[in-house]
């Protein structure tokens, strides 16, 4: 029964966290995949919290599962979306957010396009601020719970090889995972088309490979990435179909490879681009385990992050 | 820190063990229909030795038996400057309809009692929730909780602090009360 904090109020990506945190949060985390499996999923921890969900960008997946992970803890809910709302009338996100804050909300979990936005809100207001994708910059809860359920699969992360594959340039996703997946002292590999990998990104102490066959041989396990078409202003490659021919991963790629390869996706997945229904529905894959997971890691965060009713503002 | 007085421990403390599990006999027999939980992390320490004992004593008795942690059930959660961590919770069954035996080692303001019933309603609805504990600090209760098995009653002060030791833990089987907590 230790008492236990992360080093940070806030959780803006995984680079602000170090190994402890992230230990903390998969033990944590053991505990809710247990609480949220029993007949009856909650508990009253955060009964008297009040998180505003502030989704400025499509989501479903992710906003599903924090507002599953935070009526879970009994938290009350706000949710808001862009479309629907007075940024449409030019309002800027100082204002609406500090609107929504006089209405006394505790914790503030953000999915922006802008890079950083998380970042700027922590300095300027006084809820914690949870980033729920920011951007091509971070989305540190889907590194988490990737992690958590490799981790559930591969407890040693030390002799763990990981392959990254697909849109690296324009995923938050793949930059969340490289951090988390290093502090664990794992060792990660990029994949893709080299105009979708960034220049240095062995900077970050990552390996790089343009050949996907070379780079499912190296790994135990393989997340494979969305092409982000939305965030794409110019061509990075002649067609959906050209990447489906070189990169895309399917049975017959994985049947010819000598070890088995652990197969993960984020989502929305695109069938048949980066990936084919033969592995994506195959016992290879853990990728509605990664959904059940993300619930229980969402929860892990927001409990550690809850504030003490001392703090809060009156 | 300063040292702490013996209360018991040795035979004594074995001889208390096991009238608890002679009172838990008298009451449910083959226990059949009952569920004996021990909360985490200390309530275990007391529900492991008695399940044990029973174990020995009797020759299959009918029990189930879990673990139970109240850590996201407690009313102080938000009140201290950091979260606590939990600890792993075995519950590999329903509690509806069942005789309910909890286990703690120390009662003492009884909250975590309450909290241990909140949980334990989200596994069904007991027929019959009795409380065992080692250790009753009687005049230091918050709320109307009491014990229905008690080893042993204790007066202390509030700022007293009441430790039960495990052989399994500490080398020796003792309780010990402090002068102030720790």
């Amino acid at each position: 029964m230790a008492e236990m904090q992360l080093s940070s109020r806030h959780l803006l990506g995984i680079k602000y966290l170090n190994h402890p945190d992230l230990e903390l949060i998969f033990e944590t985390a053991d505990s809710f995949k247990e609480v949220i499996n029993r007949p009856i999923k909650k508990v009253p921890s955060l009964r008297d919290v009040t998180i505003a969900n502030l989704f400025f960008e499509n989501s479903t997946r992710t906003r599903i599962s924090f507002e599953l992970a935070e009526k879970r803890l009994s938290a009350d809910v706000v949710n808001f979306s862009s479309s629907a709302s007075s940024v449409k009338k030019g309002e800027t996100l100082l204002d609406t957010v500090n609107n929504i804050l006089s209405m006394k909300v505790d914790m503030v979990v953000m999915r922006h396009p802008a890079p950083g936005a998380p970042a700027f809100l922590a300095e300027h207001i006084d809820a914690h601020i949870i980033n729920a994708g920011d951007g091509t910059h971070e989305h540190p809860t889907q590194a988490l719970l990737d992690a958590f359920s490799i981790r559930e699969h591969f407890p040693d992360f030390k002799k763990l090889k990981i392959v990254i594959v697909g849109d690296i340039l324009h995923s938050r996703v793949a930059l969340s995972n490289i951090f988390c997946l290093k502090k664990l002292g794992a060792q990660v590999m990029v994949c893709g088309p080299p105009t979708l990998i960034p220049k240095h990104i062995e900077s970050l102490g990552v390996l790089k490979s343009y050949d996907i066959r070379e780079a499912l041989e190296w790994a135990d396990v393989a997340n494979i990435l969305r092409i982000q078409l939305e965030r794409q202003e110019i061509k990075y490659f002649p067609s959906l179909r050209e990447y489906q021919q070189y990169f895309g991963v399917n049975r017959a790629l994985l049947d010819s490879l000598k070890s088995e390869v652990m197969i993960m996706h984020p989502g929305p997945i695109n069938r048949g681009v980066e990936l084919d229904s033969d592995v994506a529905d195959s016992d290879q894959s853990i990728i509605l385990e990664q959904v059940e997971n993300g619930v229980a890691v969402r929860m892990a965060v927001l409990y550690l992050l809850a504030a003490p009713r001392s703090t809060t503002k009156v | 820190m300063p040292k702490g007085k013996v209360i018991i421990e040795d035979e004594r403390f074995a001889i208390t063990i096991e009238r608890l599990c002679q009172q838990l006999i008298e009451r449910y027999g083959d226990f059949s229909n009952t569920c004996l939980i021990g909360i985490q992390p200390r309530g275990v320490m007391l529900s492991d030795r008695i399940v044990q004992r029973l174990r020995k004593n009797l020759k299959s008795p009918g029990f189930q038996y879990g673990k139970l942690d109240i850590t996201f059930y407690r009313d102080d959660f938000r009140t201290r400057d950091k979260p606590l961590q939990a600890n792993t919770t075995e519950m590999e069954f329903l509690v509806e309809d069942k005789d309910i035996v909890l286990m703690d080692d120390v009662l003492y303001t009884g909250r975590t009692i309450q909290a241990a019933m909140t949980a334990l309603q989200h596994y069904g609805r007991p027929s019959n929730v009795e409380l065992l504990t080692l250790i009753d600090r009687r005049f230091n209760r918050h709320l109307p909780i009491s014990g229905d098995y008690v080893g042993l009653t204790v007066d202390a002060l509030d700022e007293a602090y009441v430790k039960v030791e495990w052989k399994e833990n500490n080398g020796r089987d003792r309780i010990l009360m402090f002068p102030e907590k720790q």
